[in-house]
């Protein structure tokens, strides 16, 4: 298998607090990874640093690297504007900004310079079947994001998301404030997206990975613990922590 | 609690209701007072005759302020040509991309601007813009432009506070959500920022206006004074303000119920920027 992501070594502070510790793993291709752990487990701190997000925040000290296929993304020749344009990010609380949905939508493609009206409109309806959202949304296009209900809102992140035609989708605990059938809907979406894109997805929510996952990997305080097919992890844990993650003895 | 200290809670209460309730009877007085003594004169005179009329010769009977209207208008504006990119830009400069020091530094300092008083502003105008503008650009120097500049500066402290308000009380998840899609900084200052912040702008434009328009010594030590319409950026104008500050000292009769007429416009143009400043700040950012 082909592999998309690299983390080696890699070492977070902010700070005193040292977030991440000595992380290495590799992400595949078109798969869904799912990260998994406990708050405070710095699962949510990788994502940043992938999307490099983590520029945002100060006092950061970041050791190690981050190699997307093949070449670094966090050494000086790295432009992080064009690399969130190739990873794409769906927040656990959902973001619209204050506009259409038409707009939200064609708000990447024409920072892009896509300006053609057909094309957005192409773009925008292609982004929102592949979230699942066409259907619901389709005769209103142009009401505004704000209106949706909170799992319509995800929906939308994710096809906004789509709409940049990322390489890679990361969702930081996507469903964590919705309810089980727009959380189904937004599964349904990413087991089919999976064939064309590398997705890591984050959740608090050991059966959600279960389900959609093809690979799970278990933190805890900064420390990769466990990383193998979700198959293995949820069958037979070779950690004792990850059997009990999983159990739900500690979370 | 004991009933001494009841009552004790109650006398502060009712102490700071008096007062509370005092400033507003000033407000109330300020308004009533102006109409008593404006009013008469729009009823004898007519409207149309005091705010269309050219001529104001008010010992003669005449009390067309129409020019001064213009004219306070036009500085105003001018006011805001100038006022209003400089004040965005620094607002926009001191939330999105200044450091900590730098804003530390500047927030104070333009705070001081709107503290100096505005007679020293008139002063530099003279001593400084007035020359240059004879010099370089023509005309005795007293005038629209010189005025213009002048309160564009004197504006810039209230344009820049409440913009700058306004731009950082766009959610830091709305920079987020635009950054993570691939935004450069000024895409999303220019995408998202500004737009969500617009209508809290606006109102800042306009209660800068309020200050142009009401602003009285400066005017007249730059503008020049001069009863007509200006035809171009050099020529000398009268405003409203200055109308009333230059003539009141001796006006008597009519003449002084004149001015108190001059007043009552001036004060509707400015509750009326008032009003549409309000509606601006308290609608949330665009929903």
């Amino acid at each position: 298998m082909e592999t998309k992501i690299t983390a080696s070594n890699l070492n977070l502070s902010f700070g005193d607090t040292h977030v991440l510790k000595d992380v290495t793993i590799d992400v595949y291709k078109n798969t869904i990874t799912g990260f998994m752990g406990p708050s405070g487990s710095g699962k949510s701190s990788l994502i940043s640093i992938i999307n490099r997000m983590i520029d945002f925040e100060n006092n950061v000290r970041i050791e190690g690297d981050v190699l997307i296929d093949g070449k670094s993304i966090l050494d000086g020749s790295s432009n992080p504007i064009e690399l969130r344009r190739r990873v794409g990010t769906v927040f656990a609380v959902p973001i619209p900004l204050p506009r259409s949905i038409f707009e939200n939508i064609a708000y990447g493609p024409r920072l892009k310079g896509i300006s053609d009206r057909t094309s957005l409109h192409h773009i925008v309806e292609d982004s929102l079947k592949k979230a699942f959202l066409w259907d619901e949304v389709k005769d209103r296009l142009n009401t505004s994001a704000l209106k949706l209900s909170g799992g319509q809102q995800q929906r939308l992140c994710l096809a906004r998301t789509l709409a940049l035609k990322p390489e890679i989708i990361l969702l930081d605990e996507p469903c964590s404030g919705l309810d089980p059938i727009s959380t189904a809907k937004i599964e349904d979406a990413l087991s089919e997206l999976k064939s064309d894109y590398t997705i890591i997805l984050v959740s608090n929510n050991t059966k959600q990975i279960a389900r959609i996952s093809d690979f799970s990997a278990f933190f805890y305080l900064g420390t990769l613990i466990e990383y193998n097919t979700t198959d293995k992890v949820f069958t037979a844990p070779v950690e004792k922590r990850t059997e009990d993650y999983i159990q739900g003895k500690f979370g | 609690m004991t009933d001494r200290t009841m009552l004790k809670e109650r006398f502060v209460k009712w102490v700071l209701i008096t007062f509370a309730l005092s400033s507003l009877l000033f407000l109330f007085l300020i308004f009533v007072f102006i109409l008593a003594e404006g009013l008469p004169l729009f009823l004898k005179v007519g409207l149309k005759k005091i705010i269309f009329g050219f001529k104001w010769a008010p010992t003669k009977g005449y009390f067309g302020i129409f020019p001064m209207i213009v004219s306070s208008f036009l500085v105003t504006f001018g006011a805001l040509v100038i006022g209003a990119p400089l004040g965005l830009s620094c607002a926009i400069y001191l939330s999105e991309y200044s450091g900590k020091k730098t804003k530390m530094f500047l927030k104070p300092a333009l705070e001081l601007l709107a503290g100096i008083p505005s007679v020293v502003y008139g002063f530099l105008g003279v001593i400084y813009i007035v020359p240059l503008v004879r010099n370089y650009l023509g005309g005795s120097g007293f005038s629209l432009i010189s005025t213009s500049l002048i309160l564009g500066v004197m504006i810039l402290p209230t344009i820049i506070s409440i913009s700058f308000d306004a731009i950082t009380t766009v959610p830091k998840t709305y920079r987020e959500a635009s950054a993570a899609m691939g935004a450069t900084k000024w895409q999303t200052i220019y995408k998202v920022i500004l737009p969500s912040a617009k209508s809290g702008i606006l109102a800042s434009f306009i209660l800068g206006m309020g200050r142009a328009i009401g602003e009285t010594m400066a005017v007249i030590m730059i503008a020049g004074n001069a009863l007509k319409i200006p035809t171009s950026i050099l020529d000398p104008l009268r405003t409203l303000t200055g109308n009333i500050a230059l003539e009141l000292a001796y006006a008597t009769g009519d003449h002084r119920l004149g001015l108190f007429s001059t007043g009552i416009v001036l004060m509707v143009i400015i509750m009326a920027l008032n009003y549409l400043a309000n509606f601006g700040i308290k609608r949330k950012p665009a929903k």
